[in-house]
């Protein structure tokens, strides 16, 4: 659906040359949620403009269907952006309009007839969940619910690309998750590929099929999302999987025990999909004969299954432990034994 | 009574000269306001890294602006009398006094329009281009209606300029409440009509401020 061939995006300043994007290859499959992530500065925001040609690439090559979009005319590439839209972290809605007519914006500009135009913001209306709302205008919406314009008006002219620049960073976390369910939504009723970036381990979490790992302008890994949680390589993934499965103040807590832990080791346990719904800490107590101290425990959903990660002290006679250690191998939980760093 | 406290004030002539003044300054505010908003436009979109990005015009039309805006415009009735003479035919009458007015008043609406527009979010046009809207869409509905608060409120600063400046167009023989003023009331020394006919600009002003700020008040939606 998407495919970017060597491409990179220099900007020349004065002072120095800032290469933004460095000779990316990248695929994203027709129907997929893709997710980007990296820290600021990493270059996403321009990644993302690249695809509908907001920037200019400096060289190499990004194609969207059969389009080479960098070689499109004025109007053609006016024409395919039609079908490529775009939400924003700041919603960017025209104040000046209303619900309605900025959601009959995009119809506006394509040449939509006015009839077929009301018809469809009232449909987009539905579809977003903004019934009553259409009148108002945007100073009048909470963010979420500008949000849900800013998709009603990308999803207007019926895109088969939704691009997300960080279109939850400015929500707090039960609106962004109330956004992001809309958008496996959309992706799954109306099979719109999306591309979404974001510095939030959550958002890949939670909607991503895909997810690339970004840094100066690079990607350093990608793959599924499941298996990337399950195995991150580098160390910037590794930082960003954490973000999910070690809360901070678990790790401080944890740190205190592992200074006396010469008796009990404290055991970091990882169960990746259907293991990760069977009860085998239950069976590890039954069988070997070891006492279980739970620290910390968290489930992850992914759209690819669960992932979950527990903090265990095992507590017992030494061959006993072993024993545990050994059970869990055989049950393709991964453990690993944590040691006091000082 | 109020014979008494203004004894040489003909009302006729006062009422006629009031029609002059709000008929000069509304011609005058129509076409500032159209001539305004192509200079403005122009200067914002040929600033750098705006659609039609272009140093040599934009430095151009800043300087035209510029020294229009900073001529007195006392001296700017003088100097355009050959150009109204032969525009015209004549420089006597309100019409006269509009190429001088519109003159005056264009390059500084000029200014408010470009700041205006430069309010525009422009996270707002990435968006429109985002869509697929071309340059003229962009103008048209984003650019325009986005800052129309601005303009709106820009005119009506604007419009009140023009009021004092069609009193100094009286003293060329533009005819309005300036002329009045000056011919009946300073030349004649009857300081009552000179206080009439600022009663009558102040209230032709208290109006245009009125209107203006409604219509602002109305469409500012932010
Ligand atoms: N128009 C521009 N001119 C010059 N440099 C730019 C421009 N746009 C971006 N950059 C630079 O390119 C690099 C990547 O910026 P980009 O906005 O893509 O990062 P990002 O990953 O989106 O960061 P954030 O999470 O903060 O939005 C930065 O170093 C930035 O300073
Ligand atoms: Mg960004």
């Amino acid at each position: 659906m998407i495919a970017l061939r060597q491409l990179s995006k220099i900007f020349r300043t004065p002072t120095q040359n800032i290469t933004a994007v460095d000779t990316m290859d990248l695929t994203i499959q027709e129907g997929e949620i893709f997710g980007v992530i990296g820290y600021s500065g990493a270059g996403k925001s321009t990644l993302i403009r690249l695809l509908n040609m907001l920037e200019k690439p400096t060289s190499g090559q990004v194609s969207v269907g059969d389009k080479n979009m960098s070689e499109l005319s004025g109007r053609e590439l006016r024409k395919a952006r039609q079908e490529i839209s775009m939400i924003f972290q700041h919603f960017n809605l025209l104040w000046s309009r209303t619900v309605k007519q900025n959601i009959a914006f995009p119809l506006e500009i394509a040449g939509v007839p006015r009839e077929e135009r009301n018809q469809r913001v009232n449909e987009l209306i539905e579809l977003v969940g903004l019934s009553g709302r259409g009148e108002a205008y945007p100073s009048q919406l909470s963010g979420g619910q500008k949000q849900r314009v800013g998709i009603a008006r990308a999803l207007a002219n019926n895109p088969s690309v939704l691009l997300c620049d960080e279109a939850t960073s400015a929500l707090d976390p039960k609106t962004t998750d109330a956004i992001l369910d809309l958008l496996t939504s959309i992706n799954k009723q109306l099979g719109i590929t999306i591309v979404l970036i974001t510095h939030e381990m959550h958002v890949i979490r939670k909607i991503c099929h895909r997810v690339a790992v970004m840094e100066e302008g690079r990607i350093v890994e990608q793959g599924q999302v499941l298996d990337v949680f399950r195995n991150p390589k580098e160390e910037m993934t590794k930082e960003f999987v954490k973000q999910i499965t070690e809360p901070e103040e678990t790790m401080e807590a944890i740190e205190e025990l592992l200074k006396d832990s010469k008796e009990a080791p404290v055991v970091k346990l990882m169960f990746v999909g259907e293991d990760a719904e069977q009860p085998v800490m239950t069976e590890l107590i039954r069988t070997c004969g070891v006492s279980v101290n739970i620290l910390q425990g968290k489930l992850s959903k992914t759209q690819h299954g669960s992932y979950g990660t527990l903090f265990v002290q095992l507590q017992g006679e030494p061959e006993n432990v072993e024993a545990a250690l050994r059970f869990l191998e055989d049950h393709r939980v991964e453990a690993e034994v944590l040691k006091d760093d000082k | 009574m109020i014979n008494d406290v203004f004894p040489n004030v003909n009302w006729d002539s006062m009422w006629e000269a009031s029609l002059e003044t709000v008929y000069m300054s509304l011609i005058a505010v129509a076409m500032t306001f159209v001539l305004g908003l192509i200079l403005g436009l122009l200067l914002y979109l040929t600033d750098k890294g705006n659609f039609w990005a272009n140093k040599p015009v934009h430095a151009v039309t800043a300087a035209i602006v510029n020294i229009f805006r900073s001529i007195p415009f006392i001296i700017l009735l003088i100097l355009l009398i050959p150009f109204t003479n032969l525009l015209l035919g004549t420089m006597l009458g309100p019409s006269a006094a509009l190429p001088a007015l519109i003159t005056g008043a264009a390059p500084f609406y000029a200014r408010l329009v470009e700041i205006g527009l430069r309010e525009v979010d422009k996270g707002v046009i990435e968006a429109a281009q985002s869509m697929g809207a071309g340059q003229g869409s962009i103008i048209m509905k984003v650019l325009l209606p986005e800052s129309m608060p601005a303009l709106v409120s820009g005119i009506t600063v604007t419009g009140i300029t023009l009021v004092s400046y069609t009193a100094m167009a009286g003293a060329i023989g533009a005819g309005g409440l300036g002329d009045l003023a000056y011919r009946e009331g300073f030349q004649r020394t009857q300081p009552d009509v000179t206080f009439a006919a600022t009663v009558a600009v102040l209230i032709i002003v208290f109006i245009f401020q009125t209107i203006g700020d409604w219509i602002t008040y109305k469409i500012d939606k932010r």
